[in-house]
């Protein structure tokens, strides 16, 4: 009996993101160890770019729900064709990435598939034939690990703790129109407002630099964003305690902690920020930790990689300055 | 308009966590434990839907032990007209579980609109309001940062990466919580007076068992020890050094 790990990709604007493909990774993995094959399935609309990608992702079949009614998300709308798709394949294992779209949608399908789900893994286990997850919780501050007792087994991954392995093979595609009218979505997504463009969203960027009350004013917010503009395009996103964000200076998505954003990139740059227990929390994973700050006692010199202590005023302008000539 | 909101007990966001003896759950010694934060602007809506509506009433439930008692008068004195304990008899619930004990009991009271908040800050599953919509047939709208009411339909705004999602639907509802929606009042003491005279009603959770099973709650490994490379911007060249030959990010 080959068990079906199936994953849910996630395509906005028809093209995949780069979870998702981890997500497929993962699914590999969890296939290699449980004898089974991976499946895909997306929903949307103007779907031809994804599904090429998605046929060369290493899955063994892929299963695109398109309608015209799909072209934006709905989590009611997605949650319907998905588990109409999800049901006759009968899976051992559904994963989709902790993104907006996963947080939202993978509860609803858990739950109208009567099973469990464990949010935001970083480890998928499978041991004596039972599927299990282990999840940071309290923000990080322990991991639990768990198996479940229902099927399928259900998870959402971190983005960026899964690797996005090179695919191959090329899958067999098949495209579907699921029976959805607008007049059978309970809410709708009236408009996409979209941030400042060319900006990389926060829990997907490779290196993020972070600020705290030692910048002094929202004036003086161009020091963090030049330094990550120097890491070049597509690469940085800048990030705010909850002392910035609730004085104002910044807004809430920009937030980093317990109460905020998780955050799990390749380098983090902590600048005038203290390293509160809660700041902390949502970004002690992160691969790298770079903290710049004028006490040499501040707790976030106790997580960090690399400290240096000084003013942010001098160090952040000689710090942009020094990347730009290093990746020049 | 009648208005649930699901409030959980949770560790403090600043508590340090020890694991217990039994190696799956936190040793509870020492710990503070507060209203989850995102639950406060689940009761704070609530609160302000009913106050605009003119009418209505605003009842608070919990899943939990007796000790919610705590929380459930907190939000009684923050105007809640009602409060319901769903004792869950020592039962480490899951979000399926949790779900569809509070679903089972959503059905047999009237209900035009449900808050949760975003996620439980002990968990972080953020998933119970999203089921609860579905088990109940609801609309749903998660992590809503913006929210406007008119008669019976809704608009919702929430964040995605990079950028806004603006949703549209009609009551029934199911919203969860994000910070930015609203700052939640204090109870002051006329409300805290109020709440000791107001209803508390304990009912015993239907026999739902969770859908997994926690094998190990392990502290995350220590982080090496931090290098430090100097004071100020003298300072760079090492960071930058360190940056290309160490850490190979550069
Ligand atoms: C329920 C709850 C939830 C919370 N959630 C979060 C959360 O999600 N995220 C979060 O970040 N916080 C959160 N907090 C707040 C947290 O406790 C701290 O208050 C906050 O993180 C502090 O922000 P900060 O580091 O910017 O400010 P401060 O703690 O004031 O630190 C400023 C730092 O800057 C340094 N500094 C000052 N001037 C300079 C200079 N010129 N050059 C270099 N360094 C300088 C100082 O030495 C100091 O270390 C939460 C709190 C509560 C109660
Ligand atoms: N035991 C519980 N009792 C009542 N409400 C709960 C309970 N657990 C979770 N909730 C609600 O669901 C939200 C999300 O929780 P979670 O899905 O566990 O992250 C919380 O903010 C509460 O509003």
């Amino acid at each position: 009996m080959s068990k079906i790990v199936a994953v849910v990709a996630e395509a906005r604007g028809g093209k995949v993101k780069k979870p998702s493909l981890e997500a497929v990774s993962a699914a590999r993995e969890l296939a290699g160890k449980c004898g089974g094959e991976v499946v895909v399935l997306v929903a949307g609309a103007g779907l031809d770019p994804a599904k090429t990608e998605l046929a060369r992702s290493g899955a063994a079949r892929v299963v695109a729900l398109e309608s015209p009614v799909l072209a934006s998300y709905s989590g009611d709308g997605y949650c319907a064709v998905l588990v109409e798709a999800l049901e006759p394949l009968a899976p051992a294992a559904v994963l989709m990435p902790h993104t907006a779209m996963g947080k939202d949608l993978m509860p609803r399908i858990s739950a109208a598939l009567g099973t469990g789900l464990v949010s935001d893994v970083t480890a998928l286990h499978f041991d004596d034939g039972r599927f299990g997850a282990t999840k940071p919780v309290f923000a990080g501050k322990a991991y639990q690990k768990s198996y479940m007792e229902r099927t399928p087994f259900m998870a959402t991954l971190r983005p960026n703790n899964f690797e996005a392995r090179a695919g191959g093979g090329g899958a067999a595609v098949e495209t579907r129109a699921p029976a959805l009218t607008q007049e059978m979505l309970k809410a709708i997504v009236a408009d996409v407002v979209s941030a400042s463009s060319g900006s990389v969203p926060l829990s997907e960027a490779k290196v993020v630099v972070a600020g705290g009350r030692g910048l002094k004013g929202p004036e003086h917010w161009h020091l963090l964003e030049e330094l990550a503009q120097a890491f070049g395009p597509g690469v940085a996103a800048v990030g705010a305690t909850r002392a910035i964000v609730d004085a104002g200076w910044r807004p809430h998505d920009e937030q980093v902690g317990q109460t905020g954003k998780t955050v799990a990139p390749t380098l983090y740059i902590a600048a005038g920020l203290s390293g509160a227990i809660q700041h902390i929390a949502g970004m002690r994973t992160a691969r790298y930790i770079v903290a710049i700050n004028k006490d040499k006692d501040a707790p976030i010199f106790k997580v960090a990689d690399y400290g240096i202590v000084g003013d942010v005023f001098e160090v952040l302008p000689a710090l942009t300055a020094a990347v730009k000539q290093a990746l020049a | 308009m009648d208005i649930i909101a699901c409030i959980k007990r949770v560790a403090a966001t600043d508590s340090k966590i020890k694991i217990g003896a039994d190696g799956k759950s936190i040793d509870p010694a020492g710990v503070e434990f507060v209203l989850n934060p995102y639950d406060e602007y689940a009761v704070e809506q609530a609160l302000r839907t009913k106050e605009a509506a003119g009418k209505g009433s605003v009842t608070v439930v919990a899943l939990g032990g007796a000790d919610v008692q705590k929380e459930l008068r907190t939000c009684l004195a923050m105007g809640a007209d009602k409060a319901v304990l769903i004792k869950d008899g020592g039962v480490a619930h899951d979000a399926y579980s949790t779900a569809e004990i509070l679903a089972a009991w959503i059905k047999t009271v009237p209900h035009d609109l449900v808050f949760c908040g975003r996620q439980a800050v002990d968990g972080d599953n953020s998933q119970t309001g999203a089921r609860l919509a579905t088990l109940l047939g609801m609309s749903c709208v998660t992590d809503v940062e913006k929210l406007a009411l008119d008669g019976n339909t809704f608009t919702a705004e929430r964040a995605i990466e990079g950028g806004r999602e603006v949703v549209k639907g009609t009551l029934p509802a199911v919203l969860t919580t994000d910070k930015g929606l609203n700052e939640p009042r204090y109870p002051n003491l006329k409300g805290i007076m109020a709440a000791k005279k107001k209803p508390l009603e304990e009912l015993a959770a239907a026999a739902v068992a969770p859908a997994s099973k926690v094998a190990s709650l392990a502290l995350p490994p220590e982080r090496p020890p931090v290098k430090m490379l100097g004071e100020g911007a003298a300072a760079v060249g090492a960071l930058i050094a360190a940056l290309r030959n160490e850490a190979k990010v550069l």
